[in-house]
């Protein structure tokens, strides 16, 4: 018998486990900066999932509303959100230099360009 | 009880991280993510998380994407195949943790559980009182700028580093270097 109750769970550790393998994976340093949000995306899901409640509606005072869900984890989230676009940003601009710098964004090739300049 | 928009929208979210992780083209992956973006913040709204849905849309799938084109502008849009080869040690890797997490997630609160440890601290306090301690009806506003503030503030003194890290890294000097190599890079095209 499946547990819906932790159908939410499971597709959040699916999604960060895809973040994950993009992230360890791939060479292209853009496309770990997106397996990096796709990472980031699951575990704002996480936290926002823990905070449903039953039957409750958006934290928003209202009459006629008695349960509510719990407004912590939004909070929290709201944050990393933000934050994660500043780290996401600065992360972008340190792929551009080093695109100018090497001419490609591909690890292992900004490795063997490494290793003909410097073959010790 | 999960309805059925919940169950449709986490599952496309899903096909759609497979996607991106599929596509060679860096452009449509990019493009995808303002999708899934968009799909979680869809997802949010379900969850009655109202407020991070529309920062989750407006940050998520507006300036992420942008930032990203941008980037793909002054960079390259393909991923060469030649170093992007399926591996089998990291999907190995992979497959191992998410059991370990699936595995922990037995002993998780059901979702929507009222009795779970989460509900039972300070989020009934904020709940009762943010009308009289704050008198701002949006519970979640009063948290991020009153009771919670210093993270807010905590936020802010991040987003302020990360922005002057990247001014340091695109602005001032670098730009005129930029202009300079670009300026020789066509008279040596033209030549």
């Amino acid at each position: 018998m499946i547990e819906w109750g932790l159908y939410n769970y499971w597709v959040v550790i699916f999604l960060m486990m895809t973040g994950l393998y993009v992230v360890i994976s791939r060479g292209n340093l853009i496309k770990k900066i997106i397996g990096l949000n796709i990472f980031q995306v699951s575990v704002i899901m996480f936290y926002v999932s823990m905070g449903k409640v039953r039957g409750g509606t958006a934290p928003i005072d209202a009459p006629g509303f008695e349960i509510y869900s719990n407004p912590l984890p939004h909070v929290l989230m709201l944050t990393a959100i933000v934050v994660g676009v500043a780290t996401t940003a600065l992360a972008l601009a340190i792929v551009v230099r080093i695109g100018e710098e090497y001419g490609t964004i591909e690890e292992d090739k900004i490795r063997e360009i490494e290793a003909e300049e410097h073959p010790n | 009880m999960l309805d059925i928009v919940h169950l449709v929208l986490f599952t496309f979210l899903a096909v759609v991280a497979v996607a991106i992780i599929r596509l060679k083209d860096l452009f449509a992956a990019v493009m995808l993510m303002g999708i899934f973006s968009l799909l979680s913040a869809s997802l949010f709204t379900v969850m009655d998380a109202v407020d991070v849905a529309f920062t989750e849309a407006a940050v998520g799938a507006g300036i992420s994407t942008i930032l990203m084109l941008a980037t793909l502008a002054l960079t390259e849009s393909e991923e060469e195949p030649k170093y992007n080869r399926f591996k089998i040690l990291p999907l190995i890797a992979v497959v191992l943790t998410g059991a370990v997490l699936v595995f922990a997630t037995f002993d998780m609160p059901r979702y929507g559980d009222p009795e779970a440890p989460i509900h039972q601290h300070v989020a009934p306090h904020y709940i009762e009182h943010t009308d009289d301690e704050i008198g701002v009806p949006n519970m979640v506003t009063a948290v991020l700028a009153s009771y919670r503030g210093y993270d807010t503030w905590g936020e802010t003194t991040v987003i302020f580093t990360a922005c002057v890290g990247v001014m340091l890294l695109l602005g001032g000097h670098a730009i005129v270097e930029r202009f300079r190599r670009r300026r020789k890079l066509d008279v040596e095209g033209d030549s």
